[in-house]
C-alpha cells in the first residue's frame, strides 16, 4: 500500500468507528424523542446514562476525520467542503444542536427535561444529523460531483438533493436507530426495558434492511459507481453483509443481545468497507483519486507520526473509559 | 453583502463564541486539579466542593465548547475551501495533534464528570490532570495553526502555483508559535482566573461571605494574577515580533500612517485614513520606536508605505489594541490590589468596591480576549494567509451563506442564553442542597453592618 492508501483506510476506519460509536448516540437521541409508553421515562433514563460518558469522545471521531481529509487529501476537502455545503452545513447545525441539548439536559435535569424544547431539539437534531451526512455520502457514492481542472464542476445540490440522497439519509438515521437499540438491550439487559428496546431493534432493522436492499437495487440507476463498488470489488463484502443482515435480525428477535449487538456492528462495519474497497482508488468517483489529491509524501509521514503517537495515548484511554463505564458490556469496546 | 464578507462575518461570529469556552476549557481543568488535590492533602471539604461545583459547570461549559469548536473545524472548509485546499497539507498536522488532545480531553472528562462514584478519591484526582494537559496542549496546537496563517512558512511555491517542499514541521514551528502560543496560553488563564474570580465576589457581595466563597475567589485570583503577569511579558514580545514580522499589522495597531523615525505612541484615538493620522489620541513622542525595538530613534513602517491593497483597518486594529491592552493593564492593577490587600491583612479582602470592580472583571477579561483576537485577525487582512493568499479568494462560492448566518447567531444565542440560564440554577441548587441556613445567617450579618 502507498502512503496515501494507508493514511486513507486509517480514516476510513475512524468512519467506522464514528459510525458505530456515535451512530448509536444519534440513535438514542432518536428514541429520546419516540419514547412512548408507561416506561417513556426509564427510557430516556436509560439512553441517557449509556451516552454521558462516552458520546462527547464517541464525537471526536469525526473532527478527527474531518482534520485527518484535510491534511492529507486538501484538494478532495475543499471539493467536498465546496459542493455539500448545504447538507453538511445542516448537519453542522444537528451536530451543534445535540451536543448541547444534550448536555443542558444531563447536567440540568430538572430545568431542561425531556418535555422541554431543549428535549424535542435533542431528538430532533439527532435524527437531522445522520439524515444529511447520509445524503452527502449519496452524492459522492452517486459520482455527481464533477471536477474539471481542479474546480467544482457540478452545482450545490447535485447528488444528494435527489430522490437516492433521501433514501441513504433515511438508511443512516434507521443503522442508528438499530445500532443504539441494540445496544440498549444490552444496556438494560434483565429489565423490562431489555423488551422496549428488542422491539425497537427488530423495527429498525427491518426498516433498515428494506432501505438498504432499495438502496442497492436502485444504485445501478442512481449511482452507477456505487453499484460498481457493490457488485465489483466489493462483492464479497457485500454478499457478507446480505448474510450478515437476517442473522443480526435473528439475534434481536430471539433475545441474544451481546450475539446481537456484535453483528449489528458488523453489518455496518460490511456496508462501509464494500463501498470503500469497491469505491477504491477514487475519493470522489470519478474525478478525485486518492493518489492524485494527496498532499506531499512529507505531509502524510508526518501525519502517520503524528497518528501513531496519538494513538499510543489514544487508545489505552479510550478502553479505560469503557472499562470503568460499559463494564459490564464490554463489547461495546469493539 | 458578498460570499466574502457573509463567510468572515459567520467565521467570526463562531470564532468569538467559541474562544470564551474554549479558554475555560484550558484554565477551569487545571482550578479542579488543584482544588481537588487540596482537598486530598488536607482533608477539608471545602476544597472537595469547589472541585464538585466547578466539574457541574464544566460539563455544560466544555459540550458548547466542543460542539462550537467542531462547527469551527467544518467552516474552516465549508467557508473557506481555496484556502485550506491550498494550506491543509502545510499547516493541518497541528490540526491533526489537536484533534488526539481533543480526544484525550474528552475520554479523560468522561472518566471526571461521571467517576465520582465509580473511582477511588486518587483515581478520580489523577483523571483530572490529562484534562488540564490536553487542554492545554489543543490551545497551543491549534494556535500554530493560527501563528502559520500569520508567518507562513514550509513549503515553497513553483511557478505553476503548485506546492513545492512542503515540511508540515517547520510549517507548525513557524516564527510566530514562539509568541503568539504563550501568549494565548495564558491569556486562558486570566480569563478563567477572573471570571471564577468574578463568580464568588458576586456571591460575596450578596452576602455569601464563607470559606467556599473565599477561597474560590482566591484560587480564581491565584491564577489570574500569576497569568496576567505573564501575559504582559509574552503580549510585549508579540507586539515586538509583529513589528518585525507583519509590519502592515503592527502600523495598524499604533494608527501609524507615515513611516518615519522615533515613532510616536499614540494612546486610543481613531486613525483616519482622509487625514493620515490618529484624531483624538493621546501622542506620546517616541514611545513606540522605543517599545518596539528598545531604541528611540527606531524606524518604524507606516501604513502609507503599504499599497492600498494590502493594509488592514487601521481603525479596528488600532481601537482593539488599545483595547485589549489598556483593559489588560487595568486588570493586572486590579489583581495586584487585590494581592497586596490579601497579604496584608492575611485574610481575603471584602471590601464592597473591590468586590465590585472584580465582578465586572470576569467579563472585562473577556473583551479583553475577544479584543486580543481581532488584532490578531483584522490585522492580517486582507490576507488569509499573510502574503500569500487573500480573503476574498479564499471564500466558498456556495449559495445560502446568509441565511446560514442568520441560523447560527440564533443558535449561539440560545446556547449563550440557555447555558447562562443554567449554570444561575446549578449554583441555586447547590445552595438548596447544601442547606439555606449558612446562606442566611450570612445574609443577615450583611443587613445588620
Amino acid at each position: 500500500m502507498t502512503k496515501p492508501e494507508v493514511v486513507a483506510a486509517i480514516l476510513w476506519l475512524s468512519l467506522t468507528a464514528y459510525a458505530v460509536l456515535a451512530g448509536a448516540d444519534f440513535g438514542g437521541g432518536l428514541w429520546d424523542l419516540l419514547a412512548i409508553g408507561p416506561r417513556a421515562a426509564d427510557q430516556r433514563q436509560a439512553i441517557a446514562e449509556a451516552m454521558g460518558p462516552v458520546w462527547e469522545a464517541n464525537h471526536v471521531w469525526l473532527i478527527f476525520m474531518i482534520v485527518g481529509l484535510f491534511t492529507a487529501f486538501p484538494s478532495a476537502f475543499g471539493i467536498l467542503a465546496l459542493a455539500l455545503y448545504l447538507p453538511l452545513t445542516i448537519a453542522m447545525t444537528g451536530i451543534v444542536l445535540r451536543g448541547a441539548a444534550f448536555a443542558f439536559r444531563g447536567h440540568a435535569q430538572e430545568a431542561v427535561g425531556p418535555l422541554s424544547p431543549w428535549g424535542a431539539i435533542f431528538g430532533a437534531a439527532s435524527s437531522i444529523t445522520p439524515f444529511f451526512l447520509g445524503t452527502a455520502a449519496a452524492a459522492v457514492v452517486s459520482g455527481s460531483i464533477k471536477v474539471t481542472g481542479g474546480r467544482l464542476a457540478s452545482d450545490f445540490t447535485a447528488g444528494w438533493a435527489t430522490p437516492y440522497g433521501g433514501l441513504v439519509g433515511a438508511f443512516a438515521v434507521a443503522i442508528c436507530a438499530y445500532l443504539a437499540a441494540t445496544y440498549l438491550t444490552v444496556e438494560t439487559e434483565g429489565t423490562p426495558l431489555e423488551d422496549d428496546f428488542r422491539r425497537r431493534a427488530i423495527a429498525a432493522g427491518l426498516v433498515s434492511g428494506v432501505l438498504g436492499i432499495a438502496g442497492l437495487v436502485l444504485a445501478p440507476a442512481a449511482a452507477p459507481p456505487l453499484a460498481q463498488a457493490l457488485f465489483g470489488r466489493g462483492l464479497p463484502l457485500t454478499v457478507l453483509a446480505l448474510l450478515n443482515g437476517p442473522l443480526a435480525l435473528l439475534a434481536v428477535w430471539r433475545s441474544r443481545p451481546r450475539l446481537a449487538r456484535i453483528a449489528v456492528i458488523a453489518q455496518v462495519v460490511f456496508v462501509l468497507w464494500a463501498w470503500a474497497i469497491g469505491q477504491w482508488p477514487y475519493l470522489v468517483p470519478t474525478d478525485v483519486t486518492i493518489q492524485g489529491s494527496a498532499a506531499p509524501e512529507s505531509t502524510l509521514s508526518a501525519l502517520l507520526v503524528v497518528i501513531a503517537a496519538g494513538m499510543a495515548l489514544l487508545l489505552p484511554s479510550l478502553w479505560l473509559l469503557f472499562r470503568v463505564f460499559k463494564a459490564r458490556n464490554p463489547a461495546v469496546i469493539l | 453583502m458578498d460570499n466574502v464578507a457573509l463567510a468572515r462575518l459567520t467565521m467570526g461570529t463562531s470564532l468569538c463564541f467559541h474562544i470564551a469556552f474554549a479558554v475555560l476549557g484550558v484554565g477551569l481543568p487545571l482550578l479542579m486539579t488543584v482544588a481537588e488535590g487540596l482537598w486530598l492533602r488536607t482533608q477539608d471539604a471545602v476544597w472537595l466542593k469547589l472541585a464538585r461545583r466547578w466539574s457541574k459547570a464544566f460539563g455544560i461549559l466544555f459540550a458548547v465548547g466542543a460542539v462550537s469548536g467542531t462547527v469551527l473545524s467544518f467552516e474552516l472548509g465549508l467557508l473557506w475551501p481555496r484556502f485550506m485546499a491550498f494550506s491543509g497539507a502545510i499547516f493541518g498536522l497541528p490540526f491533526s495533534a489537536e484533534g488526539f488532545a481533543f480526544f484525550l480531553e474528552a475520554i479523560f472528562l468522561g472518566l471526571y464528570l461521571y467517576g465520582w462514584n465509580r473511582l477511588s478519591p486518587v483515581a478520580h484526582w489523577l483523571t483530572s490532570i490529562p484534562i488540564a494537559i490536553s487542554g492545554a496542549a489543543s490551545a497551543l496546537f491549534v494556535v500554530m495553526a493560527n501563528a502559520w496563517m500569520n508567518t507562513p512558512v514550509g513549503f515553497r511555491l513553483g511557478p505553476d502555483g503548485r506546492l513545492l517542499d512542503v515540511n508540515p514541521v517547520a510549517a507548525a514551528l513557524n516564527p510566530s508559535t514562539a509568541t503568539e502560543d504563550p501568549h494565548m496560553l495564558v491569556s486562558a488563564y486570566v480569563v478563567t482566573g477572573f471570571l471564577v474570580a468574578s463568580v464568588y465576589a458576586a456571591g460575596m457581595l450578596r452576602g455569601r461571605v464563607d470559606a467556599m466563597h473565599k477561597r474560590g475567589l482566591a484560587l480564581g485570583m491565584a491564577m489570574a494574577g500569576a497569568a496576567i503577569l505573564l501575559a504582559g511579558v509574552t503580549g510585549d514580545a508579540s507586539a515586538r515580533f509583529v513589528y518585525q514580522a507583519q509590519p502592515a499589522k503592527f502600523a495598524a495597531m499604533e494608527g501609524l500612517y507615515e513611516t518615519r523615525r522615533g515613532a510616536p505612541l499614540h494612546l486610543g484615538g481613531i486613525p483616519l485614513d482622509s487625514e493620515h493620522r490618529v484624531v483624538y489620541g493621546i501622542e506620546v513622542p517616541k514611545a513606540l520606536s522605543l517599545l518596539a525595538a528598545f531604541n528611540p530613534e527606531a524606524e518604524v513602517r507606516g501604513l502609507d508605505s503599504f499599497p492600498v491593497a494590502d493594509r488592514p483597518n487601521p481603525i479596528l486594529v488600532h481601537l482593539s489594541f488599545d483595547s485589549m491592552a489598556g483593559l489588560g493593564l487595568l486588570l493586572g492593577f486590579l489583581a495586584a490590589l487585590f494581592w497586596a490587600l490579601t497579604l496584608r491583612r492575611r485574610q481575603v479582602p471584602d471590601r464592597r468596591p473591590l468586590l465590585g470592580a472584580l465582578v465586572l472583571a470576569g467579563p472585562a477579561s473577556v473583551a479583553v480576549l475577544e479584543a486580543g483576537w481581532f488584532v490578531t485577525e483584522f490585522g492580517r487582512q486582507p490576507w488569509v494567509v499573510y502574503g500569500i493568499l487573500r480573503t476574498a479568494d479564499a471564500a466558498t462560492t456556495a449559495p445560502a451563506l446568509g441565511p446560514t448566518f442568520g441560523i447560527f447567531l440564533v443558535i449561539y444565542a440560545g446556547l449563550a442564553f440557555t447555558t447562562a440560564r443554567l449554570l444561575l440554577l446549578l449554583a441555586k441548587r447547590a445552595r438548596a442542597e447544601e442547606g439555606e441556613a449558612g446562606d442566611r445567617s450570612a445574609r443577615r450579618r450583611r443587613v445588620v453592618s
